[in-house]
């Protein structure tokens, strides 16, 4: 199948910024690409070439099947973007703003307006669609912002870290929603830094650093790819925690200790975890928890770049365990 | 980690969006109509009316401004130039009305453009099918309203102190329609300002400094016999001194025609040079 989002070799530079060395990035129809990378990676530069808005220096890029350089308009009819920030109008209530889109996609009134009234629903706005969008919180302004990328019922759907600033009820809440477009058949490539969100999202993960793609995969291969799994063994009961860390200690062969009544240790294969599953079950040790771990995504992009995303991710000051 | 039920966000299908495409010419529900420029052009100046009437203080300056310049020459150099304010006033008024267009929109216009132009909202428009120029012409279409206003403020103000349009309503009218004509023209030249500076300071400065020599090196406040000979020659040959004219002979009689061929003529160059030049710019920006 005709991918739905083919980019090779895309350069774009900014006097001596190279905001972006030659990336690749590729999604099937209707599936979600997950864009990972800290801040100052290339991701909103990256869509701003997708949607047409800014003009590559190099490589080829197609959305759809058309050449953004080409075929700009024909582009915009079969795209959806919201962008890092708000872009909807905070004058305009929330059903004003999704009519002028419907407008601009050359929607005949009536249809303009039934498909604000449509989707506002959809995204719980029903009560706020008469207040100006300014007036919203910033879980509602997402909402108006993703409803507001709809209206032009796109094939693709580009969202620039979609749940930057929410608190995690509504991300989830975001999340619901992105996985239901996808499963109605749009291809969603979307942005962020949050590593559990691409984990949670993404069919395909691209990871980005300083403009290069440096690594491509599922999520569950991209943590495969940096190796390293982990057994993990809460006792029901935490005295029997030392116990617990004896047969662990047993099956993997080297030093293991309990902390705070959990046990976690590196295993080399899945059969040390038969092995600590059968001999935990003979010590007569009933546990809560018991699972073999691949590394989360920030352990991954530790391993893949050499240094913690986060610690680029944000401007302040959190110190971070460099051993991790 | 698939299967939580969704709360708040409830499911309710949208049209249907086709998994291939490729047929680029038509969006979901809508095909493509004519006219793309006007309509869209339309549909964001009523975005921007919008935006003005939930903020009516944006108006302010249109309503301020004809208002302090009238009472501030009348009374300050009435009585030195023509001898009596009264006087002085018919002499003055046609002139105040082309300053005024050409002020109402040289500085707010350019400055909403910015704005906007920073503002995540253009940047959905310009992921959208929608022509680069409308976005442009939107804004401006919409700052028509600051002309309307401050020319019937204008108007009122001037009754109030005494002016007598001396010809008839419909040279009145033809008089109002020329300068709020010229006035848009010319704002065409802080849109491109506005597209190349891209910066609020700038773009209002310049927009606050550009009319003085255009304004005020003409006849709008005393004959031109009276000036240095370097600022006559000026004058002579600035476009702003036939709109001056023109306005001077719709409202208060005497030979109006030629003046006001002249100001179309202008505003037409106005447009047209400074318009693409606008619209031309801010394409290559994309
Ligand atoms: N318009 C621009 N002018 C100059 N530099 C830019 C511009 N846009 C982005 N950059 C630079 O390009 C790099 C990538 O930026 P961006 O694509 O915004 O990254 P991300 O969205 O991943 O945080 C950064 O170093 C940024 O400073
Ligand atoms: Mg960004």
């Amino acid at each position: 199948m005709r991918p739905a989002i083919q980019v090779e070799g895309l350069v774009k530079t900014f006097g001596t910024t190279t905001a972006l060395a030659g990336i690749d990035l590729r999604a099937r129809p209707g599936t979600v690409l997950g864009v990972l990378g800290p801040n100052g990676a290339g991701k909103t530069t990256a869509i701003r070439i997708l949607a047409t808005m800014l003009r590559p220096d190099a490589g080829t890029v197609f959305v759809d099947g058309l050449d953004v350089v080409r075929d700009p308009v024909a582009v915009r009819r079969a795209i959806g973007l919201t962008g890092q920030y708000a872009t909807v109008d905070e004058n305009l209530t929330g059903t004003e703003n999704l009519v002028l889109f419907g407008r601009l996609f050359d929607l005949p009134r009536a249809e303009a307006r039934s498909r604000a009234a449509r989707l506002l629903d959809r995204f719980g706005l029903r009560e706020a669609a008469g207040r100006p969008a300014g007036t919203y919180s910033g879980g509602m302004r997402r909402r108006l912002d993703l409803a507001a990328s709809l209206v032009g019922a796109p094939r693709i759907l580009f969202l620039d870290e979609p749940t930057t600033g929410l608190d995690p009820g509504k991300r989830e809440e975001l999340w619901q929603t992105i996985r239901g477009l996808a499963d109605e058949g749009t291809t969603v490539l979307l942005t962020t830094q949050y590593l559990e969100e691409a984990d949670a999202l993404a069919d395909e993960i691209s990871v980005i650093d300083h403009g290069r793609v440096i690594a491509h995969d599922t999520p569950a291969g991209l943590k495969q790819q940096v190796g390293g799994q982990t057994v993990v063994v809460r006792p029901r009961d935490p005295a029997q925690a030392p116990t617990a860390a004896g047969v662990v200690e047993r099956a993997v062969g080297h030093r293991v200790e309990a902390v705070r009544g959990v046990v976690t240790a590196p295993v080399a294969d899945e059969h040390a975890f038969a092995d600590i599953v059968r001999a935990l079950e003979h010590a007569d040790v009933p546990v809560t928890e018991l699972a073999l771990r691949l590394p989360s995504l920030d352990e991954a992009f530790f391993t893949l770049t050499g240094h913690p995303a986060a610690a680029v991710a944000t401007t302040s000051g959190r110190s971070h365990d460099l051993d991790a | 980690m698939t299967s939580t039920p969704e709360p708040a966000v409830r499911t309710v299908p949208l049209p249907p969006s086709p998994a291939s495409g490729g047929d680029g010419g038509r969006s979901q529900g809508g095909t493509v109509r004519p006219w793309p420029l006007v309509r869209h052009s339309l549909a964001l100046a009523g975005r921007s009316l919008t935006r003005t009437r939930r903020n009516p203080g944006v108006l302010l300056d249109a309503l301020i401004l004809p208002v302090i310049f009238l009472v501030l020459f009348v009374y300050l150099f009435g009585g030195a130039v023509a001898g009596s304010t009264r006087e002085y006033l018919q002499y003055l008024f046609p002139g105040i009305l082309v300053l005024t267009t050409v002020l109402a929109g040289q500085i707010s216009t350019g400055l909403s453009i910015v704005t906007d132009m920073k503002k995540g909202v253009f940047d959905r428009f310009r992921s959208m099918p929608v022509p680069r120029a409308a976005l442009l012409i939107g804004s401006v279409l919409a700052d028509a309203i600051r002309y309307v206003i401050a020319v019937v403020v204008l108007f009122g103000v001037g009754y109030l102190l005494g002016f007598r349009v001396e010809t008839d309503l419909g040279s009145a009218l033809a008089a109002a329609a020329l300068a709020i004509g010229f006035g848009f023209s010319l704002s065409w030249l802080t849109v491109l300002l506005a597209v190349l500076l891209r910066d609020e300071t700038m773009v209002s400065t310049v927009g606050f400094l550009l009319p003085f020599p255009l304004v005020f090196g003409t006849s709008m406040a005393a004959p031109v016999e009276t000036m240095p000979g370097w600022l006559r020659a000026w004058a002579e040959v600035n476009p702003v001194s036939h709109a001056i004219e023109a306005s001077q002979g719709l409202l208060l009689g005497g030979p109006a025609a030629g003046a006001a061929g002249m100001t179309l003529l202008w505003g037409g160059i106005f447009l047209a040079v400074f318009g693409t030049a606008a619209v031309t710019a801010y394409r290559r920006l994309v």
